[in-house]
This record gives structure tokens, sequence and C-alpha cells, in this order.
């Protein structure tokens, strides 16, 4: 199992480690539900080290991103950021990924779990363009800063780079920790405002004790990827192997704003897939609450009377809406905020109802 | 040193005797594997109704965390006579105490003999066997 550059540290601060996408990563330093109501309250800090970091360079980095992702990535202005998908010529997501559009370059960040399958997707389909592919993910550390308290938080330590400039989804670099031109962009995987800060590995440790420490007064917490999953799922972004795989396809997920179809875009990889499904999508991934004892799980299934309707892709208990939530698919027509479904338990039921998708977001309202 | 006036399964249930009946319950371990030794992560535990049939290793009922959720397992046959459901609103006393107030089940056995299980000391070095 690799490690990233803060694993001791995680074990000094008892966490409890888990296998996740290949890498041994925290799940949790403490109650899983605290560490998301400190990110919801407060802030919190997270090891992302084991996200996929790739550097595409090259004369012909835009054409080539813009041949194998699904959002128009020659049009994204110089230090934003947009969201995008990796898809087979079927349609259906290879992954999704962060995408940051610098001058001559661009930088991506792709899931843990299928960073390899990534690689050799995209090079397999680099024939013919002049560009190249770095792998700096077992190089570097990835962190992120997130809740009402990062801006403020991070500042203290960042010099050269004034955090309040920095819009959500855009980048810039700035001095961290006394390290100059660290790559610090505005997002995050919970709905709260925050910050992602890029390392070389060996200064992770360090940058990640300066955080904690500055931020202890404003009850900053590490959290852990339990944390993280519920955070999500409140503010309705996709997990791969969840929401979004060989054969859930991003269309009907919603992620429509990470997929271009304008002629100037050029012919993408799956392309011509998804142009089919967009015109008649057969079901749509939806919010559902359950006040119910039993959070639903994935896999379960949503049922109206005795017709199976749906399908759960993720649950957990919501600390923030104060029940259990979903995300699922529903056929078309009971897609409609409100709708009553039941959950399965193998064969016992519990109520549950349809709700529209985020949850909960500070930054997507 | 776990009671050794049980046994035990591999999948981490304990059974009891109790006069002519059996008391099931799950270990100590089981429950920190799920909440990670913080009672709030537990958030449900299903039983059976009084009356169902249960079968030596199948499944009776189920306990989920935030994270995870998994299998009661039946540790003999018999027919479920009383359930403890303070527990459901009470999960913490699966933490607190689970060999005595955190047992589960009480059950009519098919049979007095639990043959085939662990008794503490193996039971001891199975669970030294599963640490990460």
């Amino acid at each position: 199992m690799k490690q990233t550059s803060l694993h001791d540290l995680h074990e000094r601060l008892g966490a409890k480690l888990i296998e996740f996408g290949g890498w041994h990563m925290p799940v949790q330093y403490g109650p899983i539900l605290d560490e998301a109501k400190c990110v919801r309250s407060r802030a919190g800090l997270f090891d992302l080290g084991h996200m996929g970091r790739v550097h595409v360079t090259g004369r012909d980095t835009l054409a080539f991103l813009d041949r194998v992702c699904t959002n128009y990535v020659a049009k994204i202005p110089v230090g934003a950021i947009r969201y995008s998908l990796f898809c087979r010529a079927d349609g259906m997501p290879i992954d999704d990924l962060l995408v940051y559009r610098e001058p001559d370059s661009v930088y991506l960040v792709v899931n843990a779990s299928n960073t390899e399958v990534d690689l050799a997707w995209m090079r397999e389909h680099a024939r013919g363009f002049e560009v190249k592919i770095d792998d700096q993910t077992e190089r570097t550390a990835m962190l992120a800063l997130q809740g009402q308290r990062s801006q403020v938080v991070l500042q203290r330590l960042v010099e050269q780079c004034d955090l309040s400039t920095i819009g959500y989804y855009k980048f810039g670099f700035g001095t961290v920790c006394g390290l100059p031109n660290t790559r610090i962009s505005r997002t995050g995987y919970t709905g709260e405002d925050g910050f992602e800060v890029y390392l070389p590995n060996a200064d992770g440790p360090r940058v990640w004790s300066a955080i904690l420490e500055a931020g202890a007064g404003d009850g900053l917490q590490p959290i852990g990827l339990g944390a993280r999953d519920i955070l999500r799922l409140e503010a309705g972004m996709p997990l791969y192997g969840h929401e979004i795989d060989a054969t859930h396809n991003p269309i009907e997920a919603g992620l429509d704003f990470g997929i271009s179809f304008k002629p100037e875009k050029g012919e993408w990889i799956g392309r011509a897939a998804l142009a089919v499904v967009k015109a008649s999508p057969k079901r749509r991934l939806i919010g559902i609450t359950s006040d119910g004892p039993r959070v639903p799980r994935q896999g379960q299934k949503l049922m109206q009377g005795e017709r199976e309707v749906g399908e759960v892709c993720s649950g957990a208990p919501s600390p923030t809406l104060s029940t259990n939530i979903a995300s699922a698919y529903v056929e078309l027509g009971l897609d409609r905020p409100g709708t009553a479904l039941e959950v399965d338990f193998k064969g016992k039921r519990q109520a549950c109802a349809v709700r529209e998708l985020p949850f909960f977001s500070r930054t997507r309202k | 040193m776990r009671p050794d006036d049980r046994k035990y399964t591999q999948t981490h249930e304990w059974v009891k005797a109790d006069g002519d009946t059996m008391l099931f319950g799950i270990t100590d371990f089981a429950v920190k594997e799920l909440s990670n030794g913080n009672d709030s992560d537990l958030v449900y535990c299903d039983l059976p109704e009084p009356g169902r049939a249960l079968v030596a290793g199948e499944t009776f009922g189920e306990i989920e965390s935030v994270k995870a959720v998994s299998d009661l397992n039946a540790p003999v046959s018999g027919e479920v006579l009383e359930v403890n459901t303070h527990i459901e609103e009470h999960l913490e006393v699966l933490s607190k105490d689970p060999w005595n107030a955190g047992w589960m089940v009480r059950v009519k056995p098919t049979t007095k003999s639990l043959e085939g299980l662990l008794d503490a000391a193996a039971y001891e070095k199975h669970v030294a066997s599963q640490k990460h």
C-alpha cells in the first residue's frame, strides 16, 4: 500500500487508517459525524496525497485534452479550473477530474483509484499529439483546508498572494510557509469555501503541522475520508464508483456543466454516445432523505409499491440535515422533489422522499 | 482476557448459556471495529422478531455504523424468545458493556451443544491474528 508524506503524522494523531484507492489513508481521527460538523461550523484539514496529480505540457496540450476530456479545455481562462470527465467511446466515464488551465500547460487532479487507468488511457490516446504527461502524484503532497475559517487561517501562512483575490474554482501561486510558487486553488469536495494546496513531498509534513497550528484557535481539526464522503454527499458532488462509473453516465448524473457539445471543441471521445443519452435520458440522479433509523446504502433498491423504480448510489447519516440522506437514480417522472418512495432493506421497507441535489452548499446556491 | 463463561464465533459473536436458554451478543472487538471506539459512529442495530427460527452461521440481524453494515451471525440454531430492544435506542450499551447489558437476543436452542465454537483462549488468538 502506498503512503503519503503525512502518513506518520496521521498515526501520531491516532487516526484509523484504511486502504483507499491503493493508499493507506486516514478514515477518521475521532467520531466521523463530529468531524463533518467541524468542517461545516469551523474548518478542517484533509490529506489528499492519494489524489492523482498530472501535469500535461507540450505544443498539443489543449488539442489533446479536448480530445480526451468532456469539457472544452481550450476555452478555460488561464487561472481557472473546470470540472470534466474522461469518457470511453460509449460515453461511460473512466474518471472525473479537475482541469487547471495554465498559460502553456494544464494540471489535472484525478481520483486515486483511477490514476493508473487514467494515465494508461491518456498515453494510449496521446499518439500523434506532441504532449508530455507527467504523473507527479508520488512526489507531491496535496492538502485541503475546508470550511468558513479557511481563508483567514491559510492567509496567516501565505505571502505573495492575497487569497481574497482567488475566486471560486480559480487558482494562483503564493509563498506558503516560506515555500515560493506554491499552487493554491479555491476548490474542494465539501460544499464549503476552502483551498487546496500542492507541495513537494518534503514540505508536506511541515506545512500540514503549520496549518493545524495556525488554525487551532479557530477550531481547525484534521478530518478523515469518512467525513469527507458525508460532506461531498451533502454537497451533491459525485464520487466515481458510486454516482458515476462504467454503467452510470454523466448526463443522467446531472453533470452537463462538465460536458461541452460545442462544435468548436471538435470531435472528442464519447461525444456521439453522450449526445444520444442527452436527447433521451431514462433516469435522473436525485437526493433522498429518510427519517427512518436505517441509512440507505449503495445498491439498495427504491420502490414504489411493488415496483422497483430506482437504486441508491451513496448514503450517510447527515449531521447537517439531521436525517439520513442518499443519492439515487430514479426513473423520470418520479424525480420531482417530494415524491414519496421506499428504500428496500432486504425486504423491510423504510419511507423516503425525493429531494433536489445538493442537500447543502455554501458555494453553489 | 475476555469472559470464559461463554463461547465465541470467528465472526465475533458470543453465545452464553442462561438456564435452558442461550444469549447472543457481539464482542468488544466487533464493536470497536465498527465504531473505532466512538459510540456516535454506531447508527442502527436491526434485531429479529421473537418467534423467528435462527440457523447456526446464518444472519439474524445487522449492525450499522456511519461507514459500514455488518451481519450478525447466529452462533447456534434456535428460536428467538426475547430481543433486547433497549439496544436499538441505546447503541452505546454495546461499547460500554457488550458482555452483559449488551446481549442481543435470547434463544431457545435446538441443541445444547456448543461444539465447534471458540473458547475464550482460542478467540483471543483469533483476534490477535486480525490486528492490523
